[in-house]
């Protein structure tokens, strides 16, 4: 009877042990005392890494940064996490504001509003407005998320144009003078060209860039209200503005200088074509400085706006937030988990991150010792436009469509009265829908 | 002879007793994961396919059939991704494993070296997919690719392309990725079918003065008609699976160029926040692979009949 007994309590053991190992909440960590977060910046981790010994050093609390990369693992990741109620105390959505309110209705993403505080000297008060809009929820929004701010930024990125000034020399263009209308632009592109540089290239096999640009045009082409009433369905695509930013694009093509692969290049070749002084030009974020930086320190480039379609608005660039962190709202660790990003948003931790990964920083008034070209595109970051920002989302159908249309453009493949009209079709039936 | 109710008695009581229970409780995790990992998830799969639900938050709503119906009658781009898949996986049945039988045939001819050609002819399956793409992205590229570069200084300028970029060359270029990493795999099964074929055979056929294109069609070829099935069933399967080469070289582009149906299903998931959506097409994907799979099989069983 007593063999009998051990041989079912063994047996029981062996069940229950997945069962239980299987078993873990929002929040739970291997260590119940670590603030665990989640993250997918490479260039960033080893400074993360080196932030969370100091604060240990400082606090005596442990935060564990966990690397889960590339962006695109990461993004099933926290998907995966959230489906599961596996979510860490902290981690960054990889989204457009839908994807955010996806997260806040599941109440996975705490509302920091409070914790932020209001006023001078408030944690909010200290950080970027541009950047801190990209999590905020006004009031009546679309997706019926309450009013408040979802996240914490911890840079902040603008995409503009950027060029090479020894290859606009060598082409004979004035190195201090970038072009500033879509048509100087071609005009540069072709005299690169000739000088036997590719005069543009840009990593638009990963379409989100095509979509970067396409906006700034397009807010530059019809102003804000337009593109947000082209967004609720109330003004076509096959609108004739619309067709001019389509035409854009078929000008580019038709000028006969940009890289032959730029429609399935990703962005990595894109900054290695530009960092090797392959190409004069190309369209990129502000942390290709730290990227160039590491492949070529003697790159002497710049920024400039995305050059003019129109002359009745302004040229907005694409930029807010770089990486914002959320704090799970289902966690334990809540309290703990603000705590930390509080520490890490203060200027002595802000600066070390810039100043260590070149990246510009979301805390106001700090000093940065990198590189000065940083300051170029930070000064862009008053005129940003972000999709998070926007009154309306765009449907990622519609969005898919427009962005495949446009490398249809680009390979001569379709019209731009064709791509208007099919993204005009897809808008339809998303509508339908 | 017992009565039955006596029999069903003691049946239950083995069943019952404290040692075949145990037993029971010992194979319970294996049968829990099994039916956790493996039976839950196609169920919930089916489930999932009639509702639109972005995965995350709200309520799943119930749609019946509409997602079946979207995907079978209005969605191109769907169908755009299965002809893609399709093509490559012609190129792949005929010349991939062409070339691979080829090789196999000339390894077991015990040919000098033949060790050496079976490691370097099986390096490529084992290399990460990934890899394999980021390298090929760069003998494919358009200005600076290690393919136009040789194609200019051996005179032949003329035949550079952005390979991967152009609406001609995309879906060809990236078969050629695919079966270059995917020959090994027919290479090495079809090698153990050769070496398999009784040696005998050859040489009685020989003796009978059979030429060596005669005894490769009446006696290689009908023998190894059971590997040829599996490498083919097997060589269908993966190749209309594709996903990571795409996503290193092309992401599906130009335009729809290169798109293929994993592609698709993922991106409804990400970014499309359509999870419902995804099962669906999984579930038509799955469907039409073992249709497939299906003929295959009957289309060799006739062969081995014939």
């Amino acid at each position: 009877m007593k063999s009998k007994l051990t041989r079912v309590i063994l047996a029981a053991s062996v069940l229950a042990v997945p069962f239980f190992t299987g078993c873990k909440k929002d929040g739970a960590s291997s260590s119940d005392k670590s603030v665990v977060i989640w993250h997918w910046m490479t260039d960033r981790d080893e400074a993360l890494q080196q932030l969370a010994t100091k604060y240990k050093e400082q606090t005596g609390n442990d935060v564990q940064f966990q690397l889960y990369a590339p962006s695109d693992v990461y993004q099933q990741k926290v998907r995966v996490g959230a489906q599961t109620s596996s979510l860490p105390d902290v981690y960054g959505i990889l989204g457009d504001a839908r994807d955010v309110a996806t997260f806040v209705e599941a109440g996975h993403v705490e509302n920091l509003t409070v914790a932020l505080g209001d006023g001078a000297g408030s944690w909010k008060d200290s950080l970027f407005t541009e950047a801190l809009e990209t999590s905020f929820f006004k009031p009546g929004n679309p997706f019926s998320v309450p009013e408040g701010y979802y996240g914490v930024p911890i840079d902040v990125t603008t995409i503009p144009m950027i060029y090479n000034k020894k290859l606009f020399k060598k082409a004979g263009l004035n190195p201090d003078v970038p072009p500033a209308t879509w048509d100087e632009f071609l005009e540069a592109g072709k005299k690169l060209k000739a000088a036997g540089v590719t005069g543009f290239t840009s990593g638009w096999g990963e379409v989100w860039l095509i979509y970067s640009l396409a906006s700034d045009l397009a807010f530059n082409k019809m102003g804000e209200e337009k593109v947000m009433k082209t967004f609720r369905g109330e003004v076509p695509y096959t609108d004739p503005d619309w067709i001019d930013v389509f035409r854009a694009f078929e000008n580019l093509r038709k000028a006969g200088f940009v890289d032959p692969s730029l429609v399935t290049l990703g962005n990595k070749s894109a900054e290695q074509a530009f960092a090797s002084e392959r190409s004069g030009m190309t369209f990129n974020g502000s942390w290709a400085v730290n990227v160039y930086a590491g492949m070529n320190p003697a790159l002497e480039f710049a920024p400039f706006r995305v050059p003019a379609l129109g002359n009745k608005f302004p040229q907005p660039v694409w930029g807010g937030a770089g990486s914002t962190f959320m704090v799970n709202g289902k966690s334990p660790k809540k309290a703990a988990a603000i705590e930390f990003l509080k520490w890490l948003s203060q200027k002595d931790q802000a600066a070390f991150l810039a100043s260590s990964t070149k990246n510009l920083p979301a805390v106001k008034d700090v000093n940065v010792e990198a590189a000065p070209v940083l300051s170029e595109f930070s000064a862009l970051m008053k005129d940003s436009i972000h999709p998070n920002r926007f009154t309306v989302s765009e449907d990622p159908r519609v969005q898919e469509v427009f962005n495949k249309g446009i490398q249809s453009i680009l390979i001569g493949e379709k019209t731009p009265e064709q791509v208007g009209a099919d993204v005009a079709k897809a808008k339809g039936k998303a509508t339908r829908k | 002879m017992e009565s039955q109710p006596i029999a069903l008695k003691k049946t239950l009581r083995s069943l019952l007793d404290w040692g075949t229970m145990s037993n029971y409780l010992f194979i319970l995790p294996a049968v829990a994961m099994f039916l956790t990992f493996n039976v839950y998830p196609y169920f919930k799969v089916f489930q999932l396919s009639v509702y639109s639900w972005n995965g995350i938050s709200g309520a799943p709503l119930f749609v019946g059939l509409e997602n079946f119906k979207d995907i079978l009658f209005d969605n191109p781009a769907w169908w755009a991704s299965m002809r893609n898949a399709l093509y490559i996986t012609l190129l792949a049945l005929t010349i991939q494993n062409g070339v691979a039988l080829l090789l196999a045939w000339l390894v077991d001819r015990d040919i000098k070296g033949g060790q050496i050609y079976r490691s370097i002819f099986f390096l490529p399956p084992i290399l990460s997919g990934i890899v394999v793409g980021l390298i090929w992205n760069w003998i494919y590229q358009g200005d600076f690719g290690l393919l136009n570069v040789m194609l200019e200084r051996m005179g032949l300028g003329a035949y550079k392309h952005a390979w991967l970029a152009e609406p001609g060359t995309a879906i060809t270029s990236l078969a050629v990725v695919h079966m270059w990493k995917g020959f090994g795999w027919g290479f090495i099964i079809l090698l153990a079918g050769l070496q398999g074929i009784p040696r005998d055979l050859y040489e009685a056929a020989r003796v009978d003065g059979a030429s060596e294109l005669r005894i490769f069609w009446r006696i290689t070829v009908p023998l190894m008609i059971p590997v040829f099935i599996l490498v083919s069933v097997l060589t269908v399967l993966g190749t209309m699976q594709l996903y990571d080469l795409v996503i290193t070289t092309t992401r599906g582009g130009p335009g729809s160029h290169t798109e293929v149906p994993m592609k698709r299903i993922l991106d409804e998931i990400t970014p499309g926040s359509r999870l419902g959506y995804a099962c669906s097409m999984g579930l038509v994907f799955g469907a039409i692979l073992l249709v497939v799979s299906m003929l295959q099989m009957q289309i060799s069983k006739r062969a081995k009949v014939d």
